[in-house]
């Protein structure tokens, strides 16, 4: 009997990963200096699942054989990795000099209340993810909140509600009956 | 590093070094100790902290003495107004995001971050900003994190990886939000974590501590007699360094004034880890015989450390089979303290109450495992204290320990032989091994009893020895980093190893990580502390009259009348124990 379980967790971390970068993974293994291919690894990961799953790193550690404490630390040490799955709709206010002035922050403070979550979090049922971003440019139409690539402005507390309906309603309309055949 | 001589001044004074030297070990060598944090003689360099800053002719910005190597005609200063000025800066910055309980905290008076601020003469707080926080993860039988007393030295990151090859911490996050530890900041005990304890030894304040058991013990002991028979076995590796906790020199040897002070305490019986070891090296010796006479794997891997138990079952499953299924000496003696010795005093097992004094974290954890229990759950060993936490007890009783007149240890639980004694160094296990395997192969009463080959604190050493006309091939490794070289040695067949130590600690367990912290003037991973700890040790071993486990009456005398035969049925079920893949695997 073996008490090896290299076999397992193999495979369990192949299933784990998209075919693609199992594929990455497995040329880059004998290359120079393959740990230096762990960002492109993760990039991979994240451009097709969206984000880097908990399964996902622990997978890429297995396979690409470098400790899952760097991988989190490189997964946490950029701003560009995700560590959560983002939701349907993106909300980014705009936290630029003008918009701030305008009264981003009250906006920013509605909009925390009303989804219940932080800057960088995502709602529990998965439908709206809220970023603060810089200056996106409309500075006119100030304190500006955009949704997905919909702009809104100028935004005050009060709208916040009105606008997060219609993504709300939008998602929660039944769908058409499917057709019988 | 050339041969190149360099020439520098520092502080106004000359001196030539050679090409590639960093001023920090110039100013050494001139006897200028410039302050650090996060620089490590033994450990890459980080370059994090800044307090070695010092200042150059014709810069004017500060540079690094830790990793700045020397030019011909660099002026060095290392002691400017300004100089001072930013260390102390440097300093408050790092106090001001500190907790700054040092009354209540464990590592009062041996911080290195209180060492500096006092130093660098920080007599008060001139910045006040915003507190990290951070929760304390207590989920490790052995280890604690308290991720807010730490200084980001990345001092822990290193010797997890470098010097162990565990590389079960890592920085996490950025900027102000940047905190050590275990893969996605999990839970210690559900990380690749191997339980040396390394971390702590090399951390500068309180971040990594050994899990506290003095709180269990001070209970035990206050219990009424009869309620609770509380016995106590101290490790050979305590005898060699406790006495640096009350000041004596490193490697003074102090096993009576240490059964002396176990007596004080209350302990209703003082036994030895080292006959412990005797029986492990019986058991050991004749499972090492059998396999070669081959029934069973070869090479035969030693089970002693516990810290190397847990890295073979997260990173070496496979090498399972060539463990050595003896329990450690602890986990022995305890077993028999539960069974054998309650039989005889008329106490049920759970009247018993075992402590066990370790130069180890991992024990903590090994007490806890339930393949150390009696079949209804009961642990053999209750509680394990580090020398650290014993020496901080003996202190807090009030006993003087210098001035203690010499004890003995109870019998026949307490008799050992000298191969016990060297255990605690790395190589020992393996001498002791040898001295008794010797002496089976050859069936002559004299064999040798010094193996000069295995000693030494080199972190991995390798041997031929001829015993009996057949040639056996040993290796003996410290630092799990050397544990990687020889186990990848051994499944690619280069040579067919007979028998290989492991320690998990650089150095044996001399230089645990439950030992004393070396005072200030050294640096924890020197190698001078194992090699003077296991002096004493090698020194207790020849004043003795019994140098071989086999030699010692009393375990002749536990065969014949309680266990029967070594490897026998009742000596397999009581002294042997199974080991199992575990996760997460690690990476190795």
């Amino acid at each position: 009997m073996t008490t090896d379980n290299w076999t397992e967790i193999k495979a369990a971390a192949e299933a784990a990963l998209p075919p693609e970068v199992v594929a990455f993974i497995d040329k880059n293994k004998d290359i120079a200096h393959s740990e230096s291919q762990l960002i492109a690894t993760l990039h991979m990961v994240q451009a097709v699942s969206g984000y880097l799953s908990k399964e996902q790193m622990h997978a890429v550690a297995q396979l690409a054989q470098v400790p899952l404490a760097k991988v989190h630390g490189v997964a946490t040490f950029y701003h560009y990795f995700r560590l959560h799955p983002r939701g349907k709709h993106m909300i980014n206010v705009c936290l630029g000099t003008a918009c701030y002035v305008k009264g981003a922050d009250k906006v920013s403070q509605r909009l925390m209340s009303d989804l219940g979550i932080q800057f960088g979090e995502t709602t529990k049922d998965g439908l709206f993810s809220l970023e603060s971003t810089r200056c996106l440019g409309c500075c006119g139409l100030a304190p500006v909140v955009m949704v997905d690539d919909q702009i809104h402005g100028p935004v005050a507390p009060g709208d916040v509600s009105t606008i997060l309906d219609k993504y709300t309603k939008k998602d929660k309309a039944p769908k058409a009956p499917p057709v019988q055949g | 590093m050339t041969d190149k001589m360099i020439n520098i001044t520092i502080d106004e004074e000359p001196i030539q070094v050679p090409a590639g030297t960093t001023v920090l070990k110039a100013a050494e060598k001139l006897g200028i100790h410039i302050p650090r944090l996060c620089y490590h003689p033994n450990l890459s360099l980080e370059g994090a902290c800044r307090v070695c800053v010092v200042q150059v002719e014709g810069f004017n910005h500060f540079l690094t003495a830790c990793g700045q190597e020397v030019w011909e005609g660099m002026k060095v200063q290392t002691n400017s107004p300004q100089i001072r000025q930013a260390r102390r800066d440097i300093v408050e910055l790092l106090l001001d995001n500190h907790p700054m309980d040092c009354q209540t905290c464990d590592r009062d008076g041996q911080c290195e971050l209180q060492r500096q601020a006092y130093r660098l003469g920080i007599r008060e707080r001139l910045f006040e900003g915003k507190r990290k926080q951070f929760p304390t993860d207590e989920s490790s039988q052995s280890v604690v994190r308290t991720p807010e007393k730490c200084i980001l030295c990345g001092r822990c990151v290193r010797v997890c990886s470098e010097v162990q090859g565990v590389n079960n911490l890592s920085q996490h996050g950025r900027g102000f939000e940047t905190v050590v530890g275990p893969a996605g900041l999990g839970p210690m005990d559900e990380s690749a974590c191997i339980q040396c304890g390394q971390c702590i030894n090399v951390c500068p304040t309180a971040a990594f501590l050994e899990k506290d058991h003095t709180e269990r013990v001070w209970e035990a002991l206050a219990l009424p007699r009869g309620i609770k028979h509380v016995v106590v076995q101290p490790a050979p590796s305590i005898r060699a360094a406790i006495g640096e906790c009350f000041g004596l020199p490193i490697g003074t040897p102090a096993t009576g004034k240490l059964v002396t002070a176990l007596r004080r305490l209350g302990f209703d019986a003082v036994f030895d880890t080292n006959f412990g070891a005797d029986l492990t090296i019986i058991e050991e010796a004749n499972e090492f015989l059998r396999r070669m006479g081959g029934s069973g794997p070869l090479p035969l891997l030693t089970s002693c450390s516990p810290g190397w138990v847990n890295f073979l079952e997260k990173f070496y499953p496979e090498m399972i089979p060539n463990t050595s299924s003896c329990k450690s000496p602890m986990s022995m003696l305890s077993t028999l303290l539960k069974t054998y010795y309650a039989e005889k005093k008329g106490l049920k097992p759970e009247e018993i109450y075992v402590v066990a004094i370790m130069p180890c974290v991992a024990k903590k954890y090994e007490a806890s495992r339930p393949e150390h229990a009696a079949a209804d759950g009961t642990p053999y060993t209750d509680a394990v204290l580090t020398t650290r936490e014993l020496a901080w007890m003996i202190k807090s009783y009030g006993i003087d320990f210098v001035n203690l007149p010499d004890g003995e240890f109870d019998r026949p639980l307490g008799i050992s032989s000298g191969a016990a004694d060297i255990f605690g160094a790395t190589g020992g296990v393996m001498e002791a091994a040898l001295r008794t395997a010797a002496v089976k192969l050859t069936g002559q009463e004299l064999g040798p009893l010094v193996f000069e080959d295995v000693r030494g604190v080199t972190g991995l050493k390798e041997a031929t020895l001829t015993i009996n006309g057949t040639e056996v091939n040993i290796a003996v490794s410290n630092g799990l980093i050397n544990a990687k070289t020889i186990l990848e040695k051994v499944k690619r067949g280069e040579k067919q190893y007979h028998l290989i130590e492991i320690m998990a600690c650089p150095g044996g367990c001399v230089a645990g990580g439950g030992q004393p912290y070396p005072p200030a003037d050294m640096d924890v991973l020197d190698p001078q502390l194992p090699l003077l700890r296991a002096q004493a040790l090698y020194k207790i071993d020849s004043d003795k009259q019994l140098r071989r486990s086999h030699e010692n009456p009393a375990i002749d005398h536990l065969y014949q009348e309680f266990l029967g035969e070594p490897n026998g049925e009742k000596a397999h079920h009581l002294l042997h124990t199974h080991y199992h893949a575990r996760m997460p695997r690690g990476i190795r």
